[in-house]
């Protein structure tokens, strides 16, 4: 069956985006992002240490999965550009995932300047996928400055709470120009299978494959998960009754 | 010396670019996944061995690490 994701004409094989942070080891790590089939994973850019360079967990990472290098904690559009570009020089990629957050509490994306930033990247020839609100607008926004993707949030990072607002994200999803992955919120393999029925071409997931008590066998079930809902998406669901509708033949019953 | 802030901090250097800087803490120029900023500006791999620094200057030596 060809149902191949592409974003900025690149065919991605897998529709689960994974990140990479908080694992309880290396090998956990390296065994679930294997589990998860992701062939896109993201990594963060921070300053180095000090003391010396130690080899770090990329240079296992690079020659096997697409990097996706992050701004995350950045506050201003000036350092998130900063760091996308030192992301470029260090990775070889023009591809960045966009976040500008404006509440430290909440990790909301600060709107006005991530649709700023999207605006100077794109000039600056970055294929930016930026999390975002889901809020139609702002993605619609991000879309018109040349955002390769939109990357609404399900709910809070880290929270596992789901998809908070699943007719915000079905909005848009149906009016979207560009491939949605929502991010952020994912609590268990529900919460991804059900962003895929909802219309989402990708779900890009951390916490709730590395806080789990078994990551490996949770990214195995995030992978069939986001296979599942994807399916059952382009399927198409039955509508909603409010009454029984008996699924069995009603000629012919015993006793009649 | 130079005085530089480097990733933040202050610090008095006996340096004249990138490349001398990173040895001195430490850091294999040719180590793979680095990138340098010099004030708010990407300075390219290609330029480390040539790029002069200046007192008052502020570097951001960076990499990649584990994120979400």
């Amino acid at each position: 069956m060809t149902d191949q994701l592409i974003i900025a004409g690149t065919r991605l094989k897998s529709r689960l985006f994974a990140g990479t942070a908080g694992y309880p080891n290396q090998q956990v790590l390296l065994d679930s992002l294997e589990a998860s089939g992701a062939e896109l994973v993201t990594v963060s850019i921070r300053r180095v240490s000090l003391e010396g360079y130690a080899e770090s967990l990329v240079d296992l990472l690079g020659g096997k999965y697409r990097l996706l290098p992050n701004t995350s904690g950045c506050v201003t559009a000036r350092d998130a550009i900063l760091t996308a570009e030192l992301a470029r020089e260090a990775l070889e990629t023009d591809w960045v995932k966009l976040e500008l957050i404006g509440d430290r509490e909440t990790l909301y994306p600060d709107v006005e300047q991530l649709v700023r930033a999207a605006d100077e990247l794109v000039r600056k020839g970055f294929i930016v996928l930026p999390y975002c609100n889901e809020d139609p607008v702002a993605c619609q926004k991000l879309a018109d400055v040349g955002c390769a993707a939109v990357m609404p949030l399900g709910s809070l990072i880290g929270s596992g709470r789901g998809i908070a607002n699943p007719a915000a994200i079905e909005l848009i999803c149906a009016r979207s120009p560009v491939p949605v992955v929502l991010d952020a919120g994912i609590g268990s393999a529900s919460d991804a299978a059900y962003a895929m029925e909802l219309g989402c071409d990708a779900v890009l997931l951390n916490t709730a494959i590395a806080k789990s008590h078994d990551p490996r066998r949770m990214a195995a079930a995030m992978r069939l998960a986001v296979e599942g809902g994807r399916l059952a998406r382009l399927a198409g669901r039955i509508p909603e009754r409010d009454f029984a509708e008996p699924s069995s033949p009603q000629l012919g019953l015993v006793g009649s | 010396m130079t005085r530089l802030r480097i990733n933040g901090v202050e610090a008095e250097v006996a340096v004249a670019t990138i490349a001398e800087l990173l040895a001195e803490r430490g850091i294999d120029p040719k180590a793979r996944f680095l990138a340098v900023a010099v004030n708010g500006a990407v300075v390219r791999r290609a330029e480390w061995a040539v790029a002069a620094l200046s007192p008052g200057d502020d570097v951001e030596i960076v990499r990649p690490l584990q994120g979400g």
